[in-house]
């Protein structure tokens, strides 16, 4: 309890991977939220990277959890440009729509 | 002690925040868990000795990418509650594979040997007598130059992107025509008039 490990930290990053496939699952409508739950994704991979990363030693986990860092603000930016440009054509967001951005 | 206080706290508090990111009934709320989220977890990395990478993580997280979803939140003018319908119906399903998610994956996590890695499988072992930063600097601009290149060229195409996808060219909007701004001459911009005295130009 009181000695922390390496495993209390998957643990950790397992919870929060789950609760964001969890936010996928229950916010089927609401892209923002969708996106948001993604992002959360992405921090549970960073947390198991740099865990083990700094209990194995090996400083290349932080270097990849870097280049995580920098797909997810790419990925943060272009969803949201996507949902403000489906926005402005539909009034909306719900995800049932989205079906109608093709050609 | 105080080490593995800080550990709880901060992992209960990351846990909590983002399972208040998934369930909050307003957007605003989300995002603004979202951020409590983000910065436990950077002290989460401070506690594994990642002291660049929490700063990081505050900086782009907390500062970049979560404010533009707040501002992308209050900036669309949605009608929130409607979204929330179905929250309901998917929560039994979705809520067991939840469980059976995370209970797999903190069996592995438990069960997964460290005596299983040696020296001879690490990528880049840690220097002993540098700091965090200096380490992890060396590294990226060393061995992994090639990567960094190429991280920064998805930010470059994720800013054109974004910026292609977003642009509007309204027909009321004036906007500066180069060529033609540099091909006036004196004919076309200059025109003279004989103006009497008392009448004025009258136009």
């Amino acid at each position: 309890m009181m000695e922390i490990g390496l495993s209390h930290y998957l643990a950790v990053s397992a919870i929060l991977f789950t609760i964001g496939v969890f936010g996928i699952f229950v916010n089927r409508k609401n892209v923002i939220i969708l996106l948001m739950s993604v992002e959360l994704l992405l921090l549970a991979v960073n947390i198991n990277l740099v865990a083990f990363s700094s209990y194995l030693g090996d400083l290349a986990g932080q270097v990849f959890a870097m280049f995580v860092l920098t797909v997810a603000a790419a990925e943060a930016a272009i969803g949201l440009a996507i949902l403000v440009v489906f926005f402005r054509n539909r009034g909306d967001i719900s995800v049932e729509g989205v079906n109608l951005m093709k050609g | 002690m105080l080490q593995a206080i800080t550990f709880w706290v901060l992992a209960s508090v990351t846990v909590l925040s983002a399972f208040f990111v998934v369930s909050a009934r307003n957007p605003v709320r989300s995002v603004l868990w979202l951020i409590l989220s983000f910065f436990s977890a950077a002290g989460l990395f401070v506690l594994l000795g990642a002291e660049f990478l929490a700063m990081l993580l505050i900086v782009v997280y907390v500062g970049a990418v979560a404010v533009l979803f707040l501002f992308v939140v209050m900036m669309l003018d949605v009608d929130f509650t409607e979204l929330k319908q179905g929250f309901l119906s998917y929560l039994p399903f979705g809520g067991l594979i939840a469980v059976i998610l995370a209970a797999e994956l903190i069996l592995v996590g438990q069960s997964w040997g460290e005596a299983q890695v040696t020296a001879m499988n690490t990528a880049s072992a840690t220097p002993a007598d540098v700091s965090n930063v200096e380490a992890l600097g060396m590294l990226l601009y060393d061995d992994y130059a090639y990567f960094f290149q190429a991280a920064g060229l998805i930010l470059l195409v994720a800013m054109i992107g974004a910026i292609v996808l977003t642009l509007q060219h309204k027909p009321h909007v004036k906007r500066q025509n180069i060529a033609v701004q540099v091909g006036r001459d004196r004919k076309t911009a200059v025109t003279m008039h004989d103006v009497k005295p008392g009448e004025g130009l009258g136009e």
